[in-house]
């Protein structure tokens, strides 16, 4: 049974070198000399507005993008019209594109010369919002899909033959049962919108102190030589990833270990 | 949503600029890449998900978890602390920055995910009997694995290829930084792209851009289509 | 030969073999018939080697088999659900065992055009196993197990997945197949008509242990003990007596030795009759005539009848 313990060391070994040495790395170099002299690093004005920039472009996508992935979830799966193919096809297109192409694609649709361009659009927060959610538009709805088209139409026809209205029926009969797919695409959709980084850099024009989003940040720092300050803002991204991963663990529809 | 993607189409002038040297370099060295990466994931993705799936040990789901961790984390980061560890200032002496293989560690991270998240469910679902059949029709275990399991589980490796191959084309806060973007060297397309943009070459960049993408479409096309060469058996 | 003996086989908590023994004769059809977790699929994986018994000695024509592999056992084994290799043809499903031990291809091809003609599937050679019946593929999965010319066959609940008709079939042919090639063979099965046509002996089994092993006919005459009297055939047990519905006699006058009854329902089965009543000590029964016997007494719902058995049991423990 070599074969068994050859292939869990090549597997853990592949997965120990390429991701959690570097990530373990980072975090030992930076709480090196104590969790104080991160934080201070981090706690400049840029940083903090930084910080506050991505959280605010996470706050307005992430609602945005579950309250349309649902009922673009809802009208792909339950009704039946000639687009629903495409509309399913396109909903996953962020998902194929390079952020780069995407901020480009904005840039040139809402720039000045463009087609809806010169209203202040680009290089400007409104911008780097209409980026971040069209990024992490996808998720909500490819989470959600399945598990409709799952449970079927069955009990909603029996809500409707009781005497349930759309809304209530949405309420008491769909919502329970898409409630944890949703909350596990809000959640992907959360960790994609707080880490994106190529769309919003083409479209920011990467002002510090006004545009600038946490992870537009950090390759400042790292381009200006301040290495610590740019290791401390990956690190407090990182940590916000992990706080998504942990909650993807949780809410993940358990499928394929032991 | 479609609208600016359109108008990407249109403002795709300047043709010219993607037969440049420094572009054809470009696309180049993005699709080489990306491909070397996808080849790479069939194998490690399938690895690391017949080590989730059958075998068992102390802290395998601290494990599977740890296979999302390239998609919560940001690309920026995901660089970042590659460099760290295999860069300029690398502790275990490996110097990747500025190079090609730099470049292929920080594709190989942010594509983790793909191949062994496809592959997992298919491997866990696979009809143990058909393996038992096998055995007890005199075949090795590696015999079992090459003509029962592989063949069964290849649609999967091919969706998870293909989603990597499109992720590893379009990457760009993952290398941006290790890779120093060299021209002709060590800088891909995305990279390329944002650098049009900052000359403001934007008819440039988009041209660019759109080949890019056509070439990949293609290349996800040929994919689906060998996946259903694949599961004729199914029909 | 096969012979088990003490073989222990624990799943976690539950056991399911307690120490079984058994023995195969060469070229016999031996049924392992049971009810579910009775233990006789587990048994029968054991001797395939699909499973190694936590003790115990599993023993293929005198030589110790129980720690070789499945591959090295000589053994065919046929899956309740088909184990089909889904991406191969027929052809190569069943060519696969020879194909692997690098036979010449010649004798490849002639071997599985025999085998096909065999279990009558020649012209679906091509076809996918997606694409066949649940009969066909039973089929397909039995001449893929004979291609390696197997010393013993083995089929766990091979019909089970398989409407009545097309398993009464499988059967007989299964039987006939025997009859020809003489290969040892063990079938499992729940269905006591099943094992009871088939095959030459029969293995008991109930929660892991062997109530008994006889031919079918010493099994429904001389039962050892409740257990395999209730489950070969339809029983009447009125306390601690056994009685077989047909040793059920009815009379239209008492004789002395009969009980009053009433016949509460009469269910035609096409030739049989199953009669049933309710003596007057509020005991029910059923008897099984045929329809001419039924129709000499004129039997109606309601009658009044006086019943006797003619042959009665009782297990001594």
């Amino acid at each position: 049974m070599i074969a068994k313990y050859a292939l869990r060391f090549v597997s853990l070994g592949y997965l120990a070198v390429l991701l959690v040495a570097p990530i373990g790395f980072v975090f030992w170099q930076t709480f090196e000399h104590g969790v104080g002299p991160a934080w201070d690093t981090v706690a400049t004005p840029d940083a903090l507005h930084a910080l506050k920039v991505t959280l605010i472009l996470t706050a307005i996508a992430v609602p945005a993008n579950t309250i349309f992935g649902v009922l673009c979830a809802l009208a792909i799966v339950r009704h039946r019209y000639p687009g629903a193919g495409i509309v399913n096809a396109v909903v996953d297109l962020p998902l194929a594109l390079s952020p780069v192409v995407v901020g480009l694609a904005l840039l040139v649709l809402y720039g000045r010369g463009g087609w809806l361009g010169g209203h202040g659009i680009v290089f400007a927060l409104p911008g780097m919002v209409l980026a971040t959610i069209f990024v992490s538009l996808p998720f909500v709805v490819r989470e959600v899909v399945p598990v409709l088209r799952e449970i079927g139409t069955e009990q909603e026809q029996v809500a409707a033959t009781l005497g349930a209205s759309a809304f209530q029926t949405f309420r008491r009969v769909t919502w329970p049962a898409i409630r944890w797919a949703t909350l596990y695409g809000v959640v992907l959709t959360t960790a994609r919108a707080l880490g994106e980084f190529g769309a919003v850099s083409v479209v920011s024009g990467r002002l510090a102190g006004q545009t600038e989003s946490l992870t537009l940040y950090v390759q400042d720092r790292y381009q200006s030589f301040d290495n610590t300050g740019a290791y401390a803002a990956a690190v407090l991204l990182a940590l916000l990833a992990l706080a998504t991963l942990l909650l993807m663990t949780r809410l993940k529809p358990n499928e394929g270990v032991q | 949503m479609l609208l600016p993607l359109a108008a990407l189409g249109w403002k795709a002038h300047g043709w010219g600029a993607i037969s440049t040297p420094q572009a054809t370099a470009a696309l180049k060295l993005t699709l080489e890449l990306s491909l070397v990466v996808a080849l790479v994931n069939a194998v490690a993705g399938t690895a690391i998900a017949w080590t989730l799936v059958r075998d068992r040990f102390v802290g395998q789901g601290f494990v599977n978890a740890l296979v999302d961790l390239p998609f919560a984390l940001p690309t920026i980061v995901a660089g970042l602390t590659l460099l760290a560890l295999y860069g300029p200032k690398s502790p275990v002496g490996i110097n990747a920055a500025f190079t090609r293989w730099g470049l292929l560690l920080a594709l190989l991270f942010v594509t983790l995910p793909f191949v062994v998240r496809t592959v997992q469910p298919v491997l866990f679902e696979l009809d143990r009997e058909m393996e038992d059949a096998a055995a007890s029709l005199g075949a090795s275990r590696f015999t079992t694995f090459l003509r029962i399991v592989l063949p069964s589980i290849l649609p999967a490796v091919l969706s998870g290829v293909a989603l990597a191959f499109a992720r590893a084309v379009g990457e760009f806060g993952a290398v941006v930084l290790i890779s120093g973007n060299l021209p002709f060297k060590t800088e891909v397309v995305a990279v390329y792209v944002f650098g049009r943009l900052e000359s403001g070459d934007s008819g440039g960049a988009a041209a660019a851009s759109v080949v890019i993408l056509s070439i990949s479409f293609g290349v996800l096309l040929a994919i689906g289509a060998l996946r259903r060469w694949v599961t004729r058996h199914d029909r | 030969m096969i012979a088990a003996r003490g073989i222990v086989k624990r799943f976690g908590d539950f056991t399911a073999l307690d120490g079984v023994s058994v023995d195969v004769p060469t070229g016999s059809l031996t049924a392992l018939l049971g009810p579910s977790g009775s233990g006789k699929s587990t048994l029968l994986r054991v001797i395939a080697g699909l499973e190694q018994p936590d003790e115990g000695k599993v023993s293929l024509d005198g030589e110790d088999a129980t720690r070789l592999p499945p591959q090295s056992r000589g053994v065919g084994f046929v899956f309740q659900h088909y184990a089909a290799f889904k991406h191969m043809t027929v052809w190569d499903n069943v060519a696969f065992g020879l194909t692997i031990r690098r036979r010449p291809s010649r004798e490849i091809k002639q071997r599985v055009t025999e085998l096909l003609e065999l279990v009558q599937l020649v012209g679906l050679a091509k076809r996918y196993p997606a694409q066949l019946s649940g009969g066909q593929r039973q089929r397909m999965g039995l001449a893929r197990a004979l291609a390696v010319d197997p010393k013993v066959l083995l089929l766990d609940e091979p019909f089970g997945a398989l409407d009545a008709r097309v398993r009464k079939e499988l059967r007989v042919w299964l039987r006939r197949l025997h009859d020809e090639t003489h290969t040892t063979t063990v079938i499992v099965t729940h269905d006591q008509e099943e094992a009871m046509d088939v095959a030459d002996r029969v293995v008991v089994m109930n929660a892991g242990r062997i109530e008994q092993a006889a031919p079918p006919r010493e099994l429904y005459d001389h039962p050892a003990n409740e257990f395999v009297m209730s489950f070969v055939g339809p029983v009447n047990r009125l306390g601690d007596t056994f009685i077989r519905p047909h040793d059920v006699e009815l009379l239209l006058e008492p004789n002395g030795s009969t009980q009053e009854a009433m016949v509460q329902r009469l269910v035609h089965l096409g030739f049989e009759v199953r009669v049933e009543l309710v003596r007057d000590d509020g005991e029910t029964l059923s008897a099984q005539l045929n329809r001419e016997q039924v129709e000499a007494l004129e039997l109606q719902g309601g009658q009044i009848v006086y019943v006797r058995p003619t042959r009665q049991t009782v297990f001594s423990d």
